[in-house]
């Protein structure tokens, strides 16, 4: 593990934040539980809870408090600086980051999404949710990282984006599918394990060349920003 | 405005040189900095000035955190910004107290260390601790620590990789008297080493103690560089003004007029304005011409001995 990687670790795990983490993934596996042992058709509480909860809610917003917290919380405490104040290219800073905020959020979010969708239907469709999953925290967790160096307020933009783009506009403005990471993830969990549980509105070739994008996009334009880091402007 | 030059000679083995060439900033309307140019070599600097004055901004800026609006700031010839390879030779301590509360100050050192990709980072962790004597502490958190002791770490940090050039923001706030002195001497030892030490104070007297050679920002402006003494002579010697109130403000102040250290008199409702040329002389002879006519001085108030505006006399000296 690199330096930066432990650094960044550490930091995450040390703060509070980090126990937000845990009540969404929480809530997707009692539900599911809930539903299969009261019977209730898959069918039924399969979507709303799968796409609705995993993959609407609890996926993006894991990576949300991970992606932001990784870089963006060293920038308001101000930390950061002890990381910049060293002779590495840049993006020997961001891709350990992100590294890291993936593969917590991919562990937060798979683990639930797996044993949802097995109960929901099959190990397969667990398997699928899981590594769709895996994606999405890898797309997400890059956006979010960018949005911390291109914004002050990370988070709020960043749930404007997952509740409004995503969850609100996504209902009625077909158009703004194509570009919501939420629609990759379910193309590519339904590919993986095809269902009448996910519906789909982008293809796969798509979802899969805009995963990519969003995850090499993102992270360059990240690495860019961060080496015309500015100290915030204080005049004293 | 004049810009008060008393170099010292220059040194004899000229280490990492920092270099600002009429650099300025602005936000939007707002000019932080104002055609700044300087030359800094080995010994300790300080930088002096009122808060609003720049400093930190021009601290930034020569730490590579900020592009100048207008200007260049090269170390050895390389530009500070967007060139992290700088950081070989450079420490920097923020003003803002910011620290991995979360790690030791041994594991926050060796992580400056495995960062800055040294051969021997333990070695190097342990002796930076070392210079700072943090060695007791060092297995403790940051988070427990007193600011002094979070200070000293974060200067450890800063000198891990032996920098030639170490910039302090503001780096006596908040500590006691106890901890200035430790940190004070810390400072005379590496500019004695021959490094390039800049460190930033609003108050005179921390910056009188520390170090030969200051340079003065006024309102984003390079108001004044060079040898302290010179500078702090100007200061004195400038005009005061007094507010004094007597039992017979005419008559002290026809007396007055008669003395050498007073430049102008003038009477109001409330008592007097004098403006004395000389601070000490005035306030000397002041009791002794009150004595020799008979005069009760009531009150006695110098006006213009705010920070500010020892400083503003020297934008306009």
């Amino acid at each position: 593990m690199s330096t930066v990687s432990w650094i960044t670790a550490r930091g995450l795990f040390g703060r509070r934040r980090f126990l937000m983490l845990f009540p969404l993934p929480v809530v997707l596996v009692l539900l599911a539980v809930l539903s299969r042992s009261l019977g209730v058709d898959p069918g039924q509480w399969g979507p709303p809870v799968l796409v609705g909860l995993g993959l609407a809610v609890v996926l993006p917003v894991v990576a949300l408090i991970v992606g932001t917290g990784v870089l963006g919380a060293e920038i308001d405490d101000g930390t950061v600086v002890h990381i910049l104040t060293k002779p590495l290219p840049r993006w020997q800073i961001v891709l350990p980051k992100l590294a890291v905020a993936t593969g917590v959020t991919a562990v937060t979010v798979a683990v639930p999404l797996y044993v949802a969708g097995v109960l929901a239907h099959s190990v397969r469709l667990g398997l699928a949710l899981a590594l769709a999953g895996c994606l999405g925290a890898l797309a997400y967790s890059a956006l979010f990282l960018a949005l911390s160096l291109l914004t002050r307020r990370p988070v709020l933009l960043g749930l404007v984006y997952v509740l409004i783009w995503e969850g609100l506009l996504g209902n009625f403005v077909s158009g703004t599918k194509v570009l919501s990471i939420q629609q990759y993830v379910i193309a590519l969990a339904d590919r993986l394990a095809p269902t009448s549980l996910l519906e789909t509105s982008v293809s796969v070739p798509v979802a899969a060349v805009m995963t990519a994008l969003v995850s090499v996009g993102f992270t360059v334009l990240a690495i860019d920003r961060l080496r015309s880091f500015s100290v915030a402007g204080e005049t004293s | 405005m004049t810009t008060i030059s008393a170099e010292p000679a220059a040194p004899a083995t000229p280490a990492s040189t920092l270099n600002l060439d009429g650099v300025s900033r602005w936000y939007g309307n707002v000019v932080a900095v104002n055609d700044v140019s300087m030359r800094l070599g080995p010994g300790v600097t300080g930088l002096l000035g009122p808060n609003g004055a720049g400093k930190t901004t021009l601290l930034h800026m020569m730490a590579g955190f900020l592009a100048p609006s207008r200007g260049t700031v090269t170390l050895d010839n390389e530009p500070t910004w967007r060139n992290p390879a700088v950081y070989r030779r450079l420490g920097l301590v923020s003003e803002r107290e910011a620290v991995h509360a979360f790690l030791t100050a041994h594991e926050f050192v060796l992580a400056s260390a495995k960062l800055h990709r040294l051969p021997d980072p333990e070695e190097a962790a342990r002796r930076a601790i070392a210079l700072v004597e943090m060695e007791d502490a060092q297995d403790r958190r940051i988070g427990t620590y007193s600011k002094g002791m979070r200070q000293r770490t974060r200067v450890a940090a800063a000198l891990v990789h032996d920098p030639q050039v170490l910039l302090l923001d503001e780096p006596f706030n908040g500590m006691d008297p106890r901890q200035r002195l430790h940190m004070m001497e810390l400072l005379h030892r590496l500019g004695d080493d021959g490094r390039t030490i800049l460190f930033s104070s609003h108050i005179l007297e921390e910056v009188e103690q520390v170090s030969g050679t200051v340079q003065v920002m006024v309102a984003g402006r390079l108001a004044a560089s060079g040898d302290f003494r010179t500078i702090r002579r100007l200061m004195t010697n400038r005009p005061h003004v007094f507010a004094v109130h007597s039992t017979d403000d005419r008559a002290l102040a026809v007396a007055l007029m008669a003395e050498p250290s007073v430049t102008g008199v003038e009477l109001g409702r409330t008592g007097l304005t004098v403006r004395a040329g000389d601070y000490g002389a005035f306030t000397r002879a002041l009791p002794r011409i009150a004595l020799a006519k008979g005069i009760r001085v009531r009150q006695l108030v110098p006006e213009d001995e705010s920070l500010e505006s020892v400083f503003s006399y020297l934008v306009e000296a």
